[in-house]
C-alpha cells in the first residue's frame, strides 16, 4: 500500500498529542462507515433483492410441501416408513421456516440502513432528589398506617401472615408421601418356602438346571399375588440374582454358611450404591458390575465391593430346596436392600 | 384536507393506532422502544438461541400436551410398533409410543422437543461463559446474573422433569438414582423419598407430578424469569465489545426496528428450523427400543442428556470407602458428596463469582463496555478451570463408553479422572493465564511496532530493517484502552515508631486475595510509550533490543523497560 511508511522516518501514529504525552488514549470515535456493495452498485441492490424473493419462495414451497407430506405419507406401520413419514414432515418444516429466517437476515444485512447510529446511557442510580422524595413517600405511607405506633397490631400482622400457609402446607405435606411408613424400605416380601422364579416369566427354577457359571434373573414367585399398583415397588425390592460358582471357588463367612445350596449363590439385585440393577456378570472373575456407576462386586466373596462408589456388600438371600427340588428362599433378606439410608440399620 | 389522499390501509393502520394508543398510551412505548439501540456481535446470539429454544420448547410443548397421558395406570399395547406388541406397560408409555408412530407428526414433534431442550441448556451454557469471559456480569447487572443463574438451575429441572416422563426403562432408572441420592440425605432422606414419589419407589404417583412440575410450575417461571431478564436488558442497555466509538456512556449499535426486527426475528426463524432438520434426521431418546419401566433391566452404556453428565460422572468417580456408620445411623458420604457437595461447589462458584471479584476490586463503576478475555488474565484463568472440571466430570460420566470404545480398563478411567478432576483445572489454569499475559504482550508489541509487512529496506550506509506498518488509531484504540487493575498496596505492619497498627492482619488477608486476581499484569500502552518507540525508531543504530518476556516478572513497576526494545533486524 502506498501509505505505508517506514518507521524509521514516520510521522507520529499519536500527531494530537503536546509536548507531554498523556497517560492514556484518546477514544479516536466511531471509523468511517464502509459502504456495502448494495449500497453503491444498484446491480447488487437487486441481486440480493432476488435473492431475498427466492428465499421467501422456498419458505412457501417447504410448507406447501409439509402439509402434502402430511396427507399424503402417514407413518404407516414399519420403521422405515415412519422415518420417511418423519423425514419428509420435518425436512419440509426446516425449509419453511429456514426460507423465512434467512431471508429476513439477509434482507437486514444487505439492504437496510447499515449506519451504526449511537445511543447515550445514563446511569442507573436514580438522583438524590428522587431517592429523597422516594425515602418522604415511604415515610408518609408508614406515618398513615400508625404501624409505628400500634406495637402489637404490627406483631399480630406478622404473626398471622407468617402461620397461614401450614393451612395449605399441613393437609399437603400430611398426604403426599403416602402412608408415610418408611419402614417398608427394610422389607420385601421373600419370606420361607417361597419359590425363586424367573423374570420375567415366573417359572420356577431347579437347583439342577442351574449350571456350574448360568445366572438366573429372578424374582419371587408371590410377586403374582401382589396388588397390580403395588407390584412394581416390590419388584424394585425383591429382585435377585441366582449364580453358580464351583463350590471350591465360593469364600462364605461362617454364620452364612447354610445360606447358600451346592455353590448356588442369591444376591440382592439392587445397588447398594444408589440402586440400579446390578446385572452385569462376569463369569471368569465372578465380579458382578452395575451399569450405571461400575461399582464391582466379588459373587464369589459375600459380593463384598471391589471397585466403585458403592460401599456395602449386596445382600444375600439365604436359599435351600424344597422337597421337589426347587430353590425356595429360607427368609426375608437379612438386612435392608438397596442404596444406604440413615436408618437403614435401626 | 391534504392534497394526497392516504391510502385504504395507511387509513384502517392510523386508526387502530388512535384506538389502541387512546385506550393504552401504546405510543410512548413505540417512542421510546422502537428505534433502541441494540449493539452487534455474534455472541450476543447466544442468549437469543437459548430465548428461542424455549419458545421452540413452548411450541412443541403444546403439541405433546395433546396426545400424551400423565397417568401410570396399566395397560397393554396394542399398536403399529410390532416389538411391544401385547406388553403391558403404563399409559404414559404407551401414550409415548402412540403419539411417535401414530400421530402424524407426532415423531417429529418429540425429537423437536428433545432436541430444543438440549439446545436450550447448551446455549444457557455458552451464553453464560459468554457473559463470564466477558465481564459482563460487572455492576450494574450482577442482579441479572443471578436472575440467569436462577433460569440455569430451572432449566436442569425441566429437562430433568420432562425426560422421565415417558416412563421408558432408562428415565426409569435415573429416577431410581434419584431416589437413592435422596434417601442418602441425612435423617430426613427416606422421608424424602416418600414425599417425591408418594411412597414407596417407584409407586404411581411420580408421572403425573413431574408433569405438573414440567408443564406447569417450571416453564411458568422460566417465563418469568425471562421476562424479567429482558427486562433487565432493556433497562441496562446491551453491552458492547470495546473499540472505537465506543464508552461506558453510550451504546453503538441498530436500531430495533428495523434491523434488528429482521435480524432477531429472523434468527428465530433460523433456530428453529435447524431444530427441525435435526428432529427429521437425527433419531434422538428412542424409547420404543428401550420398552416401559421395569426395576429389573438395564442396559449398559446408558447415559443421561448432556447437561446430566457431570453429576453421573461425580457420582462414578466417588470412592465407596466414605460410607460410615456413626451411633448405628448410616451417612453415605460416597452419595452426599458427588450428588450434592461437589454440584453445591459449583453452583455456588456460579452465582457468586460476580460479587467475590467485585469485592476483590472494590471497583464501583458502572461497566458497559465488555472486557477483551485476556485482559482479565485471572477471571479468564478461573472459568477455564471451572469448566476444566466440569468437562472432566462430564467425561466422567461416559467412563463406560470410553473404555467400550478405547478398549481400556473402566478402573483405569476411573483412576485417571479421579487424578484429572483435580490436576486438570489447576493444569488449566495456569495455562490458560500465560496464554492471556501473552496475548496481552502480543497486543502490547503490535501497538508499539506495528504490524510486520516483510518489507525489507537496505540503507545508503548498509543497515537492513524490516518495515512496520504503525496501526491507525480505530485498531490501536481496541489493544490500549483497557484497565489493568493493581494488586491492593497496604500500610507497612508497623509505624514509624514501631507499633504494631491495628487491622493489619485484615489488610494483609485483602492484599493476598487481591494478588491472586492481579499480581500478574501486562499494562496497556500509553502515548508515552509509543513516542519514544517510535522516537527510537531513528535509523541511527541503537543497541540489540533486550527480550520481551521481563513484564510480568515486574509487579506494578510498569513496562518501562518494555519501550526500549524494539525489534529490528540489524
Amino acid at each position: 500500500m502506498s501509505t505505508q511508511q517506514n518507521p524509521g522516518h514516520g510521522d507520529e501514529v499519536v500527531a494530537h498529542e503536546g509536548s507531554a504525552p498523556a497517560t492514556h488514549f484518546e477514544n479516536p470515535g466511531l471509523p468511517p462507515h464502509r459502504p456495502r456493495q448494495a449500497d453503491v452498485n444498484p446491480a447488487a441492490a437487486k441481486r440480493a433483492e432476488r435473492q431475498i424473493v427466492i428465499l421467501f419462495a422456498i419458505s412457501i414451497i417447504g410448507t406447501i410441501g409439509t402439509v402434502v407430506a402430511w396427507s399424503l405419507v402417514p407413518p404407516g406401520d414399519t420403521p422405515s416408513s415412519m422415518r420417511l413419514s418423519n423425514f419428509l414432515i420435518g425436512f419440509g418444516l426446516f425449509l419453511s421456516l429456514m426460507g423465512i429466517g434467512t431471508a429476513a437476515v439477509h434482507w437486514a444485512k444487505t439492504l437496510m440502513n447499515d449506519h451504526e447510529k449511537v445511543e447515550m446511557r445514563h446511569p442507573q442510580r436514580s438522583s438524590d432528589e428522587t431517592r429523597a422524595g422516594a425515602v418522604e413517600v415511604l415515610k408518609e405511607g408508614a406515618a398513615d398506617s400508625g404501624i409505628g405506633r400500634r406495637g402489637v397490631l404490627k406483631g399480630a400482622a406478622v404473626t398471622s401472615l407468617a402461620l397461614f400457609p401450614l393451612a395449605i402446607a399441613v393437609p399437603l405435606i400430611g398426604d403426599v408421601g403416602g402412608s408415610w411408613d418408611v419402614s417398608k424400605l427394610k422389607h420385601t416380601i421373600w419370606r420361607k418356602g417361597v419359590k425363586l422364579t424367573t423374570d420375567p416369566a415366573g417359572r420356577p427354577i431347579k437347583a439342577a438346571d442351574v449350571t456350574i457359571g448360568s445366572v438366573f434373573h429372578v424374582i419371587p414367585e408371590n410377586l403374582e399375588e401382589v396388588d397390580a399398583h403395588e407390584r412394581l415397588n416390590e419388584k424394585a425390592k425383591a429382585v435377585v440374582l441366582l449364580v453358580r460358582l464351583d463350590p471350591k471357588d465360593l469364600k462364605e463367612a461362617e454364620d452364612r454358611k447354610g445360606w447358600s445350596y451346592d455353590g448356588i449363590v442369591a444376591y440382592s439385585k439392587i445397588c447398594t450404591h444408589v440402586g440400579c440393577p446390578v446385572a452385569l456378570y462376569e463369569q471368569q472373575t465372578h465380579h458382578l458390575l452395575c451399569p450405571c456407576h461400575q461399582s464391582t462386586f466379588d459373587v464369589a466373596d459375600g459380593a463384598k465391593v471391589v471397585f466403585g462408589p458403592a460401599k456395602r456388600p449386596l445382600p444375600q438371600l439365604p436359599i435351600e430346596v424344597d422337597d421337589e427340588g426347587y430353590l425356595v428362599a429360607q427368609s426375608d433378606f437379612h438386612e435392608p436392600v438397596g442404596p444406604s439410608f440413615w436408618e437403614r440399620l435401626k | 384536507m391534504s392534497t394526497t389522499t392516504p391510502s385504504r390501509g395507511a387509513r384502517a393502520a392510523s386508526g387502530t393506532a388512535d384506538y389502541l394508543d387512546q385506550r393504552t398510551g401504546i405510543g410512548t412505548a413505540v417512542k421510546g422502544f422502537a428505534r433502541k439501540i441494540f449493539p452487534d456481535h455474534w455472541s450476543f446470539l447466544l442468549g437469543e438461541i437459548a430465548l428461542y429454544s424455549f419458545i421452540v420448547l413452548l411450541i412443541s410443548g403444546v403439541f405433546l400436551t395433546m396426545f400424551f397421558v400423565p397417568s401410570m395406570g396399566e395397560t397393554h399395547y396394542e399398536g403399529p410398533w410390532a416389538a411391544m406388541q401385547g406388553v403391558e406397560m403404563s399409559q404414559a408409555f404407551a401414550s409415548t409410543l402412540r403419539l411417535s408412530f401414530e400421530v402424524r407428526g407426532g415423531l417429529l414433534m418429540r425429537q423437536i422437543h428433545h432436541w430444543a431442550a438440549l439446545l436450550f441448556m447448551a446455549s444457557i451454557v455458552t451464553h453464560m461463559m459468554r457473559v463470564f469471559f466477558t465481564g459482563a456480569f460487572r455492576k450494574p447487572r450482577e442482579v441479572n446474573w443471578l436472575v440467569g443463574f436462577v433460569l440455569l438451575v430451572l432449566g436442569l429441572a425441566a429437562g430433568f422433569s420432562g425426560y422421565s416422563l415417558p416412563d421408558d426403562v432408562l428415565s426409569g432408572n435415573g429416577l431410581r438414582i434419584t431416589d437413592g441420592v435422596v434417601k442418602a440425605i441425612p435423617i430426613i432422606g427416606s422421608y424424602m423419598s416418600f414425599f417425591l414419589f408418594g411412597g414407596e419407589f417407584p409407586g404411581t404417583d411420580i408421572i403425573p407430578r413431574l408433569f405438573t412440575v414440567h408443564i406447569l410450575l417450571v416453564p411458568g417461571l422460566i417465563l418469568a424469569l425471562i421476562g424479567l431478564h429482558l427486562l433487565f436488558v432493556v433497562l441496562h442497555k446491551h453491552t458492547q465489545y470495546p473499540g472505537p466509538g465506543r464508552t461506558d456512556k453510550n451504546v453503538v449499535g441498530y436500531p430495533l426496528f428495523p434491523v434488528y426486527t429482521a435480524k432477531a426475528g429472523g434468527f428465530f426463524f433460523v433456530v428453529f428450523g435447524v431444530i427441525a432438520l435435526m428432529a427429521a434426521t437425527m433419531t434422538i431418546n428412542p424409547v420404543w427400543n428401550y420398552g416401559p419401566y421395569d426395576p429389573s433391566p438395564v442396559s449398559a452404556g446408558a447415559q443421561p442428556d448432556w447437561y446430566m453428565l457431570f453429576l453421573e460422572g461425580a457420582l462414578r468417580l466417588m470412592p465407596g470407602q466414605t460410607e460410615y456408620v456413626i451411633g448405628g445411623y448410616t451417612l453415605s458420604l460416597n452419595v452426599l458428596i458427588p450428588a450434592m457437595v461437589v454440584p453445591g461447589i459449583l453452583f455456588t462458584a456460579i452465582a457468586a463469582y460476580p460479587f467475590i471479584e467485585a469485592a476483590v476490586t472494590k471497583d464501583k463503576r458502572e461497566h458497559h463496555v465488555l472486557d477483551r478475555p485476556r485482559n482479565a488474565p485471572f477471571r479468564t484463568a478461573f472459568g477455564v478451570a471451572f469448566l476444566t472440571a466440569f468437562v472432566v466430570l462430564a467425561l466422567a460420566g461416559s467412563n463406560d463408553l470410553i473404555a467400550t470404545q478405547f478398549r481400556m480398563s473402566i478402573n483405569d478411567i476411573t483412576w485417571a479422572f479421579r487424578v484429572l478432576l483435580f490436576v486438570g483445572p489447576a493444569f488449566a489454569f495456569w495455562v490458560t493465564k500465560r496464554i492471556c499475559l501473552s496475548l496481552q504482550r502480543k497486543d502490547r508489541e503490535l501497538v508499539l511496532h506495528g504490524h510486520e509487512t516483510g518489507r525489507i529496506v537496505r540503507f545508503a550506509h548498509g543497515e537492513y530493517i524490516e518495515v512496520h506498518k504503525p496501526l491507525d488509531e480505530y485498531e490501536q484504540w481496541l489493544l490500549v484502552s483497557y484497565d489493568s487493575p493493581r494488586p491492593l498496596e497496604i500500610e507497612p505492619a508497623e509505624d514509624s515508631r514501631g507499633v504494631r497498627r491495628k487491622g493489619y492482619r485484615k489488610d494483609r488477608l485483602k492484599q493476598r486475595v487481591s494478588r491472586i486476581f492481579f499480581e500478574d499484569r501486562v499494562e496497556p500502552v500509553t502515548p508515552a510509550e509509543l513516542a519514544a518507540a517510535h522516537s527510537h525508531g531513528e535509523h541511527d543504530t541503537i543497541a540489540p533490543a533486550p527480550e520481551h518476556d521481563q513484564i510480568t516478572s515486574e509487579v506494578g513497576s510498569g513496562p518501562a523497560s518494555e519501550t526500549d526494545t524494539e525489534t529490528r533486524n540489524r
